[in-house]
Parts: C-alpha cells; sequence; structure tokens
C-alpha cells in the first residue's frame, strides 16, 4: 500500500493565476460533498473576494469502472451496468446500447418496440428535465419548484415499474426488442400522464419564467456561443440554447423519430435562461411526441425472433427444444458478436449520448465507450465561470444539468 | 456509407495515405500517428466541428500496434460522422495532442493517459482525471485484472476485515 499523496497547489500553479501564488487570491475548494454540485463534484476555486478568477474541476469521485466491468460480461449481463451511468436517464442509456448492439450483430426490431421504446425514453426524457428543473430552481432558492416536479416525477415512476417492475434501473429496453410487452393499465397511465402534465408545466412557467428574481439570477449569465459550444464538444439543450439547431433525434433519426412531428426549440443567447427556456419547451415537445407514439401504437411482436442473438419468449421453451437450448446457450455463453467496432449515438436529455463498441468475435464486448454528454459539457464550465460572482457559479452548475453518473462513469 | 463522405475520404486518404474501412455503414480511416495533427486540422476545416468522442482499444498481447486511438467526428454543418484510427505502439505510447484544436480533447486526453497509459505531448495539463492522483497502473489496459470484492461471512469475516486496504488512523 502507497503513501497517500496530496497534491499541493504547487502542482496546480500551471491552472491557478500568478496572484494566487502571491497570495493575493484565495484559493477556496468547492465540494465534492456540497448540494448545489448535484453530486460528488469538486470544484477547486481562485476567488478574488467574491469573483472566480479561476474554476478547476476535479472529478472521478463517482468512477466505478463501468467500462471494465462491461467488458468482463456478455452482451446481455453487461446491459444492467448501462442503467447506472446516468441514472436520471436509466431507459435513453438502455436504447443507446440496445441500438450499438443491435448495430453491431444486425438485428431487426419489431416497430411496436421501437414506439414503446419512444415512448418510454421520451418520458425518461421529461423526469430527468423535472429533476433538473426542481434542483437547480432549488439553487436559486425556489424550494416549492422542487416539491412540484418529484410530485410529478412520481406518475412517470410508475409508469416504469408497471412496465418493469423497477421504478429506476429498469433495464426493461434489451437487444431486439424489450423485456416484455407493456401491461393493460399502461396505456391509461400515459394518458392520464398526457392529459395533466402540459398543465403543470403551464404552472411552472407562470412560477419562473417571468419572476424578476429569476431573471435577475440568470439572465446574462453563464454565455457561451454556439463556436464555444462545437469546440469543446457541448450538445444537447446547451447547444440548442446557443443557437444550433442540432438534435440526433430530427438529425440522424433512430428508433422510428422520423415518423414523430416535434419541433427542436431553440435560443441564440446562450445564457442560464435561455437553457431554462429550452429545456421547457423541450419538456412540452416530449409529450408531443408521447401523444403520437401512443395514438398510433402498432400491435404485434415486441421481441425480435432471431433467436440466435434474442432469447425466445417462456412460453415457448416449454414446447420446443430449439427454443430451449437457444435459451441455454443464451444464458451461459452469450451469443457470438461478429467482429467489427460500431460508434451509435442517441439524444439523451443531456446531449449525445455515444456507445463506441467493439467486437473480437467473443461473447463479450472487447470494448465498449460511453461517449457521455455531461462530461464534454461539464467541461465548458472553467470557461463560462470565468469572473463570475460565486452565487451565479452555482446556478451555471445547475444549468450544465450534469449528472455525475455520467461524467465518471 | 454516405455518398457525402467520400469526397473528404478520398482527399484525406490522398494527403495522408491511410485505409479506408468500412462495417455497417461507418466509415473508418486508419491515420499514421505522425500525421494526426495535420490530419485534425483538416478535418475541421472540412466542417467537422465536433470531437464526439476520443477513446482507445487495447490489444494486448500483441505489441505493435498495442493501442488504437479513435477519433469519432461528427459535422453538425454537413450532418456527417467520421472516425479516424490511429494505431500506436505497446511500448512507450505517445501521441501529439490535439487539445488546441478541440478543446474538448483535453479532458479526453487526460481520460486515456488515465485508463491506458497513452501519453500526449504537448498535452496543457496531463494528470490523472478519474483515478486518484497516486494511483498504480492503467485500468482499462487489458493487462490489468479486474478487481473484485471477496464476500464476508460471519466465520471469515476477521480474516477478510484484516486484508482490506483501510485508511490508517
Amino acid at each position: 500500500m502507497p503513501d497517500i499523496q496530496e497534491i499541493t497547489v504547487d502542482e496546480l500553479k500551471h491552472l491557478v493565476s500568478d496572484r494566487a501564488i502571491q497570495g493575493e487570491t484565495v484559493l477556496l475548494n468547492m465540494g465534492p460533498q456540497h448540494p448545489s454540485t448535484h453530486g460528488v463534484l469538486r470544484l477547486l476555486l481562485e476567488l478574488d473576494g467574491e469573483t472566480v478568477v479561476n474554476c478547476i474541476p476535479d472529478i472521478g469521485f463517482l468512477h466505478t469502472g463501468i467500462e471494465k466491468n462491461m467488458e468482463a460480461k456478455t452482451y446481455q449481463k453487461a446491459e444492467v451496468m448501462s442503467d447506472r451511468l446516468d441514472y436520471m436517464n436509466t431507459v435513453g442509456n438502455n436504447l443507446a446500447y440496445s441500438l450499438a448492439v443491435e448495430k453491431l450483430v444486425d438485428l431487426d426490431v419489431p416497430t411496436r418496440a421501437q414506439a414503446i421504446r419512444v415512448i418510454l425514453t421520451e418520458l425518461t426524457r421529461f423526469q430527468s428535465h423535472l429533476v433538473w428543473l426542481g434542483t437547480s430552481a432549488l439553487d436559486l432558492a425556489a424550494m416549492s419548484m422542487f416539491l412540484y416536479c418529484f410530485r410529478e416525477r412520481e406518475y412517470i415512476l410508475d409508469v416504469m415499474e408497471m412496465c418493469s417492475g423497477q421504478r429506476m434501473m429498469t433495464t426493461y429496453i434489451r437487444p431486439g426488442g424489450l423485456w416484455r410487452d407493456v401491461p393493460v393499465e399502461f396505456e391509461a397511465a400515459v394518458r392520464n400522464i398526457l392529459k395533466t402534465f402540459p398543465r403543470r408545466v403551464d404552472e411552472y412557467e407562470a412560477l419562473l419564467t417571468r419572476n424578476p428574481l429569476m431573471l435577475d439570477r440568470t439572465y446574462g449569465i453563464g454565455k457561451l456561443t454556439s463556436g464555444e459550444c462545437l469546440n469543446f464538444g457541448v450538445t444537447g439543450p446547451m447547444l440548442r440554447a446557443s443557437g444550433v439547431k442540432w438534435d440526433l433525434r430530427k438529425d440522424r433519426p433512430y428508433s422510428g423519430y422520423e415518423q414523430y412531428d416535434f419541433e427542436v426549440p431553440t435560443r441564440t443567447e446562450g445564457d442560464v435562461y435561455a437553457r431554462y427556456l429550452v429545456r421547457l419547451e423541450e419538456m412540452r415537445q416530449a409529450l408531443r411526441i408521447v401523444e403520437q407514439a401512443l395514438d398510433k401504437l402498432p400491435m404485434g411482436p415486441v421481441r425480435s425472433t432471431n433467436y440466435k442473438y434474442v432469447p425466445p419468449p417462456r412460453s415457448e421453451i416449454g414446447v420446443s427444444m430449439e427454443a430451449l437450448i437457444h435459451h441455454f446457450k443464451l444464458w451461459t455463453e452469450g451469443f457470438e458478436a461478429p467482429g467489427g467496432a460500431i460508434y451509435s449515438a442517441v439524444e439523451s436529455p443531456r446531449g449525445e449520448l455515444g456507445v463506441y463498441l467493439e467486437s473480437d468475435g467473443g461473447p463479450k464486448p472487447y470494448r465498449i465507450h460511453w461517449r457521455t454528454p455531461s462530461f464534454d459539457n461539464l467541461q465548458s464550465l472553467p470557461l463560462m465561470s470565468k469572473g463570475v460572482l460565486v452565487a451565479d457559479l452555482v446556478a451555471i452548475i445547475g444549468s450544465v444539468d450534469i449528472v455525475l453518473g455520467d461524467v465518471d462513469r | 456509407m454516405d455518398k457525402k463522405l467520400e469526397p473528404t475520404l478520398a482527399k484525406l486518404e490522398k494527403e495522408f495515405g491511410g485505409i479506408t474501412s468500412e462495417y455497417r455503414g461507418d466509415a473508418s480511416l486508419i491515420i499514421a500517428a505522425e500525421n494526426i495533427v495535420a490530419t485534425c486540422q483538416q478535418v475541421q476545416g472540412l466542417g467537422f466541428e465536433l470531437l464526439s468522442a476520443l477513446t482507445a482499444v487495447d490489444y494486448w498481447p500483441r505489441e505493435s500496434p498495442r493501442f488504437h486511438v479513435i477519433y469519432q467526428f461528427t459535422s453538425v454543418s454537413v450532418n456527417l460522422v467520421l472516425t479516424l484510427r490511429v494505431p500506436v505502439p505497446g511500448i512507450n505510447p505517445s501521441l501529439p495532442t490535439i487539445s488546441h484544436l478541440y478543446r474538448n480533447a483535453n479532458w479526453r486526453e487526460r481520460e486515456l493517459w488515465d485508463m491506458f497509459g497513452i501519453k500526449f505531448p504537448g498535452h496543457p495539463d496531463l494528470r490523472r482525471i478519474l483515478m486518484p492522483a497516486d494511483w498504480e497502473g492503467h485500468p482499462l489496459r487489458k493487462d490489468y485484472p479486474l478487481g473484485y470484492e471477496e464476500p464476508q461471512f460471519t466465520f471469515n469475516f476477521d480474516e477478510i476485515n484484516l486484508r482490506k486496504p483501510y485508511a490508517e488512523e
């Protein structure tokens, strides 16, 4: 066991200004246990009075080695870990993983499964934005927003529980389709959400959008231009708030998104307030997509019948020897994917969630890399926070909408 | 492969050599390590504004090249994706940095140093990013064992407890 080394200011000399070395500015540690860093983010701040001179993020406190762990598991078993990456967008992670595996082995998914995938990922996007709205408004001292948002989120988690038996870590979307079909109560529960939630979003807007305190704290704060966003790899609502109309659901459609009619909201200001407006509009659009998908939800199977890659249904195992063999083979040694490398990306609530998957022909992913949006979005924080007040920094962190499980993996 | 990508690939192939391969409609181009900065400059000029992913694969026990470093670019303006693969040898692996071209490469190269031990000369701040600063080894290399924790039961609780790396008081 080596001795624990401590990082000294000397080692960070190249990151702080000369004034910090001379003792004119103060180095202050914010986090990792700090409620407004939304998890375990540590920021080393160089302060001149209340003004942030430099901000040095220190991440890795939630590093769980998910990529290494996934490489040691078969394709089916590795999926369970994808939920744990971005724990606010669990269904979206399952979708990203499933699409990557389907692309790797060239597997078709029935249309009913695709439509249910869209419904569930859009509901997850809604609940992720709800948590963002609640917590970032809480950072700005709007306590009641937090309670309202978490009240609504329960309805969505109830739908997840109804489908998969789990509220958050669902693993419901599987390579080749879904775990099973949705229960009969599903449609009524989603219709209930569609009926009540648009009014709720109006209520949030009434509470926040023209609120003078909200405007004071967010308008013109944490600006990023579109060029800076692209250069920093910032994607998702942050990029759209800076005026770039780029949404993978629209521009590189997957899972049948091209059939749905929805808007991609953009703003040009690129500040905290613009990000708030973009996300709020995205919540409305998510409901629009859910409604269309539910209206034309086709009947049919929800799993591919290519039993080389997808386990056969339980009912077949009892009557078909072949199904039994497939089931046994798939759950003991897994399927062998053809050798090759692919990259596939989906639009998560935070931006481009990409999966780089490489196979060497064996039953386990040879290499899987998660391109997580929060990792790149967080990198722009030092740029955004130059010269702002500490209180504004809190608002900026909230607007990035980081999930530390997503950053650290 | 997307038809719009073909001129870009032809141009890069002509200028920097390299072999194009295609799998499931994704084109990837193998580029030599010494050309990577010039290629990235060219790629950025051709309208690929976004460095989507920067990662590596370890082909241990193969030694030359042991690693492939993968650059995944996205063009927002023309709606295209492009993959570059750079072979890197296993002994003293290093690649020139592109963090001055794509600024998010900064953390991504730090991650590659942390996880694979690939050095990036010219990087402004090459420290470990995810693992603790005093960590030994590079976890995503294939010769790095996957760690596990022994389950403790009542009969062997103390025995296993003695082996656990608790911080000393």
